[in-house]
């Protein structure tokens, strides 16, 4: 039918929209415009299992050649989005080319947000496949790794560290990193979690400056207290990919504005998909910003529905559900543990290392879980969150699954 | 009929596929997906294949 959709970014939010964008019957042309060298890969592993060695980079394929070519989508690798003439439906690339399209999929993600510390060498970023390589080869070379941010990426790399034998200290201004997702009793038990893993903590302690090369770095934190080490991590959050739309005219706060629909703001045939875009959550009514693995494959499905179906709308309302792999915890948060006024923690006796976390909101309505080792325990919660639920019923369902229980 | 082929080992209870089609995947106590119905008419296609593509760690296959 001589439509053509252009998809900016080939990571997941890219890839699943032009896989959803075929299963849901497009017969269009596709093409992805994507500014890394390589065909489309996973990102999360490249701080768990990647990063340790324990998955090998097969694994990371998003997409096989064969796919691709089953797929009918061109792929222009190594090529990044220049801007974009929204009036006349034209993308530009740097290599000067111009491609006219009939829907555009903004799906340019998220870089690491760079580190304000700089050290002649020795300070790592990790975001992309090239910088986890280069992480991973420093790893095996050092003794001593200093991790700065103990959010996620923080705690996933200081893990594969002593994986690899090192002795690592963390950094975070906040007294309990973790506990601006799960609440500060939650967050402690990562806290704890560190320590058993002989990891340092400096948690309310930020970071004053990073001095020396690879090998002989010095990190002085806000309290004054330097440590000594040869490798500096750096996580500390990300930022959109958006520079590329600034003379669209397309609004640009934090990300890409969408509506509910995941159009961008008062346009038919743009749309948001992944970390960079920021849209109307109908159910949380306000704008939100997801960098989760999930939540690209979620968006891109609505974003392909509604791209095949325009006259019968999807609005995008998803429950947030991301995962880490912290030591030996797999951990899974779904809903929205950080907005909750209250929680229950369920522990399984017949194993020290497996709990949930369920918690309610300030009228008592069930609102997020998070479990460690307990997949089962995450699923027969996580499939309430689209509903009103007392907190009772999550509760009553977990008690079920304890060893001596019925069911 | 096409069949749902999963692979028990790559599988890390993330449970994406029991979200997108709850008639065809459940989650074992052991963590590990359990495919209900292995067998599926054309009609569910788009929803098995959105639970294959919601799988963080590629487990899930569809053999024609």
């Amino acid at each position: 039918m001589g439509s053509r959709t252009v998809v900016v970014g080939a990571s997941v939010g890219g890839t699943k929209t032009v896989q959803a964008l075929r299963s849901q019957g497009y017969a269009g042309e596709l093409l992805v415009v994507e500014a890394e060298p390589h065909l489309p890969y996973d990102k999360p592993p490249l701080s768990k299992g990647y990063l340790t060695g324990t998955l090998g980079r097969d694994r990371l394929n998003l997409v096989s050649d064969a796919e691709i070519k089953d797929l009918a989508v061109g792929v222009k690798l190594g090529v990044r989005a220049k801007s974009l003439d929204v009036a006349a439906n034209e993308l530009a690339l740097e290599d000067g080319e111009r491609i006219a399209f009939d829907n555009l999929i903004v799906a340019s993600g998220v870089r690491a947000r760079p580190s304000p510390w700089q050290a002649k060498d020795g300070v790592h970023l990790l975001r992309t496949l090239d910088d986890a390589e280069m992480l991973k080869k420093n790893l095996q070379n050092s003794r001593s790794v200093v991790v700065v941010g103990g959010g996620f990426i923080g705690a996933e790399v200081a893990a594969a560290a002593r994986h690899f034998g090192l002795d690592v200290s963390i950094v975070d201004p906040l007294e309990v990193p973790i506990g601006r997702v799960l609440g500060d009793p939650v967050g402690k038990l990562f806290t704890r979690l560190h320590h058993l893993n002989d990891v340092a903590t400096h948690f309310g302690n930020g970071v004053e400056a990073i001095t020396g090369t690879k090998g002989n770095l010095t990190v002085e934190l806000t309290d004054g207290k330097l440590l000594s080490c040869d490798l500096v991590v750096v996580g500390i959050g990300a930022v959109p990919n958006t520079e590329w739309l600034a003379s669209s005219g397309l609004l640009i706060e934090n990300g890409l504005v969408c509506d509910e629909y995941c159009r961008a703001d008062g346009q038919a045939n743009i749309f948001g998909v992944g970390d960079v875009a920021r849209w109307y959550h109908p159910r949380q009514r306000e704008l939100v910003r997801v960098e989760h693995w999930t939540n690209a494959v979620e968006q891109a499905a609505c974003v392909a529905h509604n791209i095949t179906n325009p006259k019968d709308l999807t609005r995008y309302a998803p429950v947030p559900y991301v995962w880490s792999d912290q030591y030996d915890w797999k951990i899974q948060i779904a809903g929205e543990t950080a907005r909750a006024s209250d929680y229950v923690v369920v522990e399984d006796p017949s194993n020290e290392n497996r709990f949930a976390a369920v918690y309610a909101d300030h009228s008592g309505l069930f609102c997020g879980v998070a479990t460690v080792n307990w997949p089962r325990a995450m699923i027969q919660c996580r499939r309430l969150l689209d509903s009103e639920n007392a907190i009772s019923i999550p509760l009553n369902l977990l008690n079920d699954l304890l060893p001596g229980r019925p069911g | 009929m096409p069949v749902i082929k999963a692979d028990l080992d790559l599988c890390q209870g993330y449970a994406n596929c029991v979200m997108e089609a709850p008639k065809f995947f459940d989650i074992s106590d052991d963590g590990v997906v359990v495919v209900l119905q292995e067998e599926f008419a054309e009609e569910n296609r788009a929803k098995v294949e959105a639970a294959v593509r919601s799988c963080p760690v590629s487990a899930l296959r569809i053999e024609e």
